[in-house]
């Protein structure tokens, strides 16, 4: 890593041995001691350590779940009742697991708002802000694979409409997607192959994450960090070393998330999930009304949105590949953010009109996660599709039209400004 | 510009408010009304009653054993603290002579004799609460085709799906989150317990089905378990049926959860412990950041 | 903000802070340990299987029998005369392992010394020795032979030749009636 230099100089001859060798303390503490932070980061920013914290959480209980669970259809729901009822804290570590992917997505929802409100994917961070989607869709990937292992009736009848999703390429090449969907099942239905495939899958796929997680520190600790008022660095008294002044307020951040995790984990484990899911998966019959975990609710909506017509425009045979596509657009977009945005300024705080927009996004994401919990039947359809219009007409339309027309409210001349005013001696 | 993107956003949140209203009216007649039950346990304070779980577990071996399984508490459990914590002798007696015994084999590594009866020997500790049928198909067979579900996690397999207004809604959520409510399910049961009733003139009622106004749709093939005076309570608690219907929802609660008892005494050490962690380190914060000018 | 008088002052307060902020947050963490820690030992479903009754009525003179405890094979001989008789004219000084309890006497339960119980693991390296079957070879002693590395007990299930330190185990147990013991 490079974009600071560390003045690290080991004192003991043993440390020293050490440093010619590999001088791995010489690059934490250039970029994890000594590495400038804008003194302007408010508590927003503390949600990248936070992210950090549950991945390394999930991965800790993922790894001591997976001690006592077994990826077999005939004992995985016997197995997490083992976990709850017989294994010393089983109910603690398992609870941690599954609030902790809750609680995951509220942190990286968070993040990524955040960095859509202070502009924090324009350049020079579009790498950054790309690796940071991958990282979003390996996310999902692996909560979805993991909601399964319980082997509930929601884990059954999840996977078996989520995997079924591929089977809309059959309207691109017939049978195309059947073959995909029967290629993940290993077989003609959701099994227990099916199970022991996405287990295997659950397992790996966070250490395939952690990777790219460091290639996203990386690539931050390259351009170093945005800030609420999307100023770059530009004299020494605009930063502060990241410790003790980043790391102290990282830990208050983390502790007061903590206090709302474990407020779940202690109180309310069972209240992110579905109660039928402490129904042993049966293939011969599917749950009133599926809906798949919360985090996964807005996106549902926008696939559900497209049914036989959106809008009044009929779509025949290829709702269910349009639902599909935007499904999975709706992240995509994400990507092309850094260039769909055509503003200079980066900071919504002096983007008067780009902030309507964002809340209005934001209101938007709310209003399709509320829609995708409920049944997909009258009128929440005509406002799902409204809201997943107004989802790709911020990317699309308002990001490249606002940038244009948007006169920004002046900058302050540097990140010290921005917090001291004008000379005036304000507090930090 | 900014004129016309607040005011189409505004006449958007003004048209949902609408909308969503219809929506809610359309869907909240067919449904009825759980009643949230005060349970000794509900919310992050509370915690099982041990007097009630042991009328529940009388109410359950006494009527619901007859159809139901508990295959996955042990006898074990009912002895152990957080539950009806019952004398362990007495419940080593209870095991021996629990009807439903354990299939094992014998010597020669055989599961059944030679007319496929299975071997069995009488429950211990270790062994689970098992029902009378050793599978499905049998239960459905002696059950007019119905199946008898497991009781071991219906408390938490079992929610109360409420219909408000969308605009109320995240203020409900918020009330149960501070609270710490998650008891739909004892809730529902004891609803549905309860909720025998002739049903209304308009509704014809299957053979062999009972009306019940919490079950959804209405017609259960479980007759109504239970009547006044049924069973005997030994510590003078009233023999009526909203009785025998609480305790034996309290029970199955903690059959469902039999670690909350310490999940929650744990839970509020680790509250305080987090609250005074972060105030502390928040002043830190501060004071490492005043020197700063 | 402080003044500059109370500066001195100041800076401990802000240690003492610090530190205490610190201090908490590590005990935190190091007492999440426990539960991770505690996670791997056995659990209540194992526990509740730690001990077990066996019915000895069926095992005549000379015969033995191997059940399962705790996941270990035990190993119950009804033995002849002869073989008691063998396991106590030995000089216990002569003994590989001749601790206070490598007396015969002290390996059985008074008044039924014929029941010889064991656990069925060689004391070298955890093989599990012949001798329980009637075919199997039973060493230069009688009792059992551990193939893997030719250690020999005698009827005793004392360790006589061969690598192993010690003697066969005898597990806890207890004659619930004449015919019927609990183990562990």
């Amino acid at each position: 890593m490079s974009g600071h230099s560390s003045s690290y100089e080991p004192t003991s001859r043993w440390g020293k041995w050490w440093d010619e060798r590999l001088p791995i303390m010489r690059m934490m503490h250039g970029q994890f001691v000594e590495f400038p932070t804008p003194r302007n980061l408010n508590y927003l920013w503390t949600f990248g350590g936070i992210l950090m914290l549950c991945l390394v959480a999930q991965i800790v209980t993922g790894v001591v779940l997976a001690m006592h669970y077994q990826p077999s259809d005939v004992a995985a729901f016997d197995a997490i009742e083992h976990i709850r009822r017989n294994v010393n804290y089983g109910w603690m570590i398992r609870n941690f697991h599954a609030v902790g992917a809750s609680m995951f997505f509220i942190a990286v929802y968070i993040h990524i708002f955040r960095g859509l409100y202070y502009g924090s994917y324009k350049a020079p961070r579009e790498i950054l802000w790309i690796l940071g989607v991958v990282i979003l869709l390996l996310m999902m990937a692996t909560a979805f694979m993991g909601y399964v292992l319980p082997w509930g009736q929601m884990s059954f009848w999840g996977a078996t409409v989520i995997t079924n999703l591929f089977s809309a390429l059959d309207t691109v090449w017939s049978g195309l997607g059947t073959a995909i969907v029967e290629w993940l099942w290993g077989g003609y239905s959701v099994s227990g192959v099916t199970l022991n495939r996405f287990f295997s899958l659950h397992y790996l796929l966070p250490f395939v994450l952690t990777g790219v997680v460091i290639l996203h520190v990386w690539a931050l600790h390259i351009t170093g960090q945005n800030n609420p008022d999307g100023l770059d660095l530009k004299q020494p008294s605009d930063s502060v070393p990241m410790h003790p002044y980043a790391t102290a307020k990282d830990f208050v951040g983390m502790f007061a998330f903590l206090i709302l995790f474990a407020w779940f984990v202690f109180f309310l484990p069972d209240y992110l999930g579905h109660p039928d899911n402490y129904t042993e998966a049966n293939p011969l019959v599917t749950p009133p009304h599926i809906v798949p975990e919360w985090y996964f609710l807005p996106f549902y909506a926008i696939l559900r949105a497209f049914t036989g017509s959106f809008l009044g425009i009929p779509l025949g045979g290829f709702a269910k590949l349009m639902g599909v596509i935007a499904m999975f657009g709706s992240i995509l977009v994400l990507v092309f953010a850094p260039w769909l945005d055509t503003s200079r300024v980066r900071s919504a705080k002096y983007r008067p009109i780009f902030k309507w927009a964002f809340w209005v996004f934001a209101f938007t994401c709310l209003a399709l996660g509320y829609l995708g919990s409920l049944p997909a039947e009258g009128v929440y359809v005509f406002w799902a599709q409204i809201f997943t219009v107004i989802y790709f007409a911020f990317f699309l339309i308002a990001m490249p039209i606002i940038g244009l027309i948007e006169t920004p409210k002046p900058l302050p001349r540097s990140i010290t400004d921005a917090v001291l005013g004008s000379g005036a001696a304000a507090k930090a | 510009m900014k004129n016309l993107i607040s005011l189409s956003a505004a006449s958007l949140l003004a048209l949902s408010a609408l909308t969503g209203a219809s929506g809610a009216a359309e869907t909240a007649a067919a449904h009825h009304e759980i009643v949230r039950q005060p349970w000794s346990f509900a919310g992050f304070k509370g915690q099982f009653d041990r007097a009630q779980l042991q009328r529940g577990f009388q109410v359950y071996k006494e009527v619901c054993a007859a159809c139901h399984g508990l295959k996955r508490v042990y006898f074990r459990n009912l002895a152990e603290p957080g539950g009806p914590v019952f004398p362990e002798e007495a419940v080593r007696e209870l095991a021996a002579s629990w009807p439903n015994q354990i299939p094992e084999m014998n010597d020669q590594g055989e599961i059944a004799g030679k007319g496929g009866e299975l071997f069995k020997r009488p429950a211990k500790l270790s062994d689970p609460i098992l029902g009378p049928y050793l599978n499905d198909r049998q239960a459905r067979a002696a059950q007019n085709g119905a199946l008898p579900p497991d009781l071991s996690v219906i408390a938490k397999a079992r929610g109360v799906h409420r219909e408000v207004h969308w605009a109320i809604h995240p203020f409900l959520m918020l009330g149960d989150i501070l609270q710490g409510y998650q008891e739909g399910g004892p809730d529902y049961l004891y609803a549905l317990l309860t909720g025998y009733t002739e049903p209304p003139a308009d509704v014809t009622v299957g053979e062999g089905m009972s009306f019940n106004t919490a079950f959804p749709g209405h017609q259960l093939a479980m007759p109504p378990p239970l009547s006044d005076g049924s069973i005997t309570y030994q510590d003078g608690t009233k023999p009526t049926v909203d009785n025998y219907a609480r305790d034996v929802s309290a029970f199955l609660a903690w059959a469902a959860d039999p670690s909350l008892d310490q999940r929650k005494r744990i839970g509020w050490v680790v509250m305080l412990y987090l609250l005074v962690t972060t105030v502390l380190l928040y002043f830190g914060k501060r004071r490492i950041w005043s020197k700063l000018h | 903000m402080a003044s500059h008088a109370d500066h001195a002052d100041e800076a401990n307060r802000r240690d003492f802070l610090v530190i205490a902020g610190n201090a908490f947050a590590a005990v935190g963490a190091a007492s999440l340990l426990w539960p991770f820690i505690q996670q791997m030992n056995p659990d209540s479903s194992a526990k509740a299987l730690a001990s077990t009754d066996v019915d000895l009525s069926h095992v005549k003179e000379g015969q033995a029998i191997t059940v399962m405890w705790r996941g270990k094979p035990v190993f119950i001989r009804n033995r002849t005369k002869k073989e008691i008789e063998e396991a106590r004219s030995v000089d216990l000084a002569k003994l590989p392992d001749d601790g206070p309890e490598a007396a015969d006497e002290k390996r059985v339960k008074p008044g039924h010394d014929n029941w010889l119980i064991l656990i069925g693991i060689c004391t070298h390296l955890g093989c599990i020795p012949k001798g329980q079957s009637m075919g199997d070879a039973k060493g230069d002693y009688d009792g059992w032979f551990c193939p893997c590395h030719g250690s020999h007990y005698d009827t005793s299930g004392r360790i006589r030749k061969g690598p192993a330190p010690h003697n066969l185990a005898v597990p806890p147990y207890e004659f619930v009636s004449d015919t019927k013991i609990k183990i562990g």
